[in-house]
């Protein structure tokens, strides 16, 4: 994308007098040389292939390590029987958000947002927003497009790859984006969209990958809600007129200083955290025994 | 990376490196094969070999080789799939020198007796590089309609390719040499912004001094 920052992008929107998600279709087009219509009807269809996989959520599934499983029917459960601690658009967004990265870990299809392992953030906030407050389709589609012009911004200035730059780079993306997502949806202007994703960034800054096995579980599955409920949570803030102390980029900008400085073992090796622990250690075990 | 390898691709899960890269690699030999395989031995390498199982890597490399794409829901069943086609499968560890974590290499017979040898590596958000074929340098994404042509190291065969490809208005995105050693075996990996006509490839491949021709077509069949 031709965009490293997303003051550019605020900057360029503002002197076309055109909103954030329609400078974002507008570099697609150029890039891929594609016309505004095929840009915004393959992002429909990134949107439709999400409300496909969370529709075909199978509860008896479980992955080939059996780590993963039936959590996202608890959730469900739980929410209808009246006992969330939440509303039933956060408790929602929980749900949506475990049911996706199970359908992941299961070898179900799903969208990489930006990655797989962190499949199950930004659906579950719009999804959740979408049956809440019934929004149109393609305002829905507009969100997916400012989403992925956050997402484009950390992946040129500083990463989506857990093995890069730790989770923070993947949930930690994901969550930034879910951000600006909701921001949007609620007619928040383009300052609040990235000062949105710039709290949600922070909160996530330093998280490592240190998954069990190696595999998309543990902790991916349950670190994919805390993402969800943490975009909600900072693009509240964002629209009560909060604004992120760092600037957005600079807040980048230190998640890529700090993808560096994060331990190899805790980049995806397995090496490190969770990874090593005596449990997880059994696990692997069992796993190369079966 | 585009928009949309930022928000996508849409996948079967659970992982972009070793389930959809994987199925990428092997699709993209399945093309460069041109014709249905019979049989396959499949070998991996560092983390591949590691954590394969529980990301479905094998699954998804049998897929590709039959043809599936990333996003194709029969990719947990290919085994099941190939058994039935009576393809003949086995599976080992790769002894690959200085190879990318995430690698494969892939023996591949065709229904006519083709045979090719690839390694193909996953470089996470399923991107992928061909890093070898038939054991010499390949390095190309697959990603473009792709000309692989072993020759013997000798003047005038780059001129003969790409003078062909001129004649059929094909442009070229990029281009590679390698070789084994001065007047040994070369290859040039050609990646081109068209596809080449079916009868310019064969033309090419009788031409003397040049051993084998493989073609990545991007269109479907
Ligand atoms: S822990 Fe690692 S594999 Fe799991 S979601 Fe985070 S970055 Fe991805």
């Amino acid at each position: 994308m031709g965009y490293k920052y997303l003051h550019e992008i605020v900057s360029v929107a503002e002197k076309n007098d055109k909103p954030f998600w329609k400078i974002i279709l507008e570099d697609d087009c150029t890039e891929r040389n594609v016309s505004e219509v095929e840009s915004f009807e393959t992002m429909r269809g990134m949107l439709h292939a999400m409300q496909e996989a969370d529709m075909h959520y199978d509860p008896t599934l479980h992955s080939a390590s059996g780590l993963v499983g039936g959590d996202g029917a608890k959730l469900e459960r739980f929410r209808l029987e009246g006992k969330s601690l939440f509303g039933e658009f956060m408790s929602q967004i929980m749900e949506k958000a475990v049911k996706m990265s199970e359908s992941n870990a299961c070898m179900k299809r799903i969208v990489a947002a930006p990655t797989a392992g962190s499949c199950g953030v930004l659906p579950a906030v719009l999804l959740s927003y979408e049956e809440q407050k019934q929004l149109p389709e393609d305002e829905l589609v507009k969100a997916l497009f400012v989403a992925a012009g956050i997402g484009s911004v950390l992946a040129e200035s500083s990463s989506i790859s857990g093995a890069e730059g730790g989770c923070q780079a993947e949930i930690g993306s994901a969550s930034a984006m879910a951000a600006g997502a909701v921001v949007y949806m609620e007619g928040g202007d383009n300052e609040q969209i990235i000062h949105a994703t710039a709290l949600a960034l922070k909160n996530m800054l330093g998280l490592t990958c240190d998954p069990v096995a190696g595999l998309v579980e543990v902790p991916c599955v349950k670190r994919n809600v805390s993402g969800a409920v943490n975009a909600v949570v900072c693009a509240q803030m964002a629209l009560a007129h909060i604004k992120s102390a760092i600037p957005p980029d600079e807040v980048i900008d230190s998640m890529r200083r700090i993808g560096k400085q994060i331990p190899a073992c805790l980049r995806e090796t397995g090496g490190e955290g969770l990874a090593i622990t005596p449990t997880a250690q059994r696990i692997v075990k069992e796993l190369s025994e079966k | 990376m585009g928009l949309f390898d930022i928000l996508g691709p849409v996948m079967v899960g659970p992982s972009s490196s070793h389930t959809a890269g994987a199925v990428k690699i092997g699709y993209v030999s399945r093309r460069l094969m041109g014709e249905e395989i019979v049989e396959a031995k499949i070998l991996l390498y560092g983390s591949f070999l590691a954590t394969g199982k529980g990301h479905g890597t094998q699954l998804a490399l049998v897929a590709g080789l039959l043809g599936m794409k990333p996003d194709d829901e029969r990719i947990p069943h290919s085994l099941e799939i190939a058994k039935e086609r009576g393809i003949k499968l086995s599976f080992g560890e790769a002894i690959l020198k200085e190879a990318h974590p995430n690698s494969t290499q892939l023996l591949l017979v065709g229904k006519s007796g083709r045979k090719l040898e690839i390694v193909g590596e996953s470089l996470g958000g399923s991107i992928i590089n061909i890093a070898q074929i038939d054991g010499l340098s390949a390095n190309f994404s697959g990603d473009y309609a792709t000309l692989i042509v072993h020759n013997h190291d000798q003047p005038g065969h780059l001129a003969e390719v790409t003078s062909m490809l001129a004649h059929k208005s094909v442009n070229i995105a990029k281009m590679q040499l390698y070789r084994s050693n001065r007047g040994g075996n070369a290859v040039m990996v050609i990646e081109c912004d068209q596809e080449i006509p079916q009868g310019a490839i064969q033309w090419l491949a009788h031409l003397e001094g040049i051993e084998k021709v493989t073609y990545l077509s991007l269109e479907e069949s």
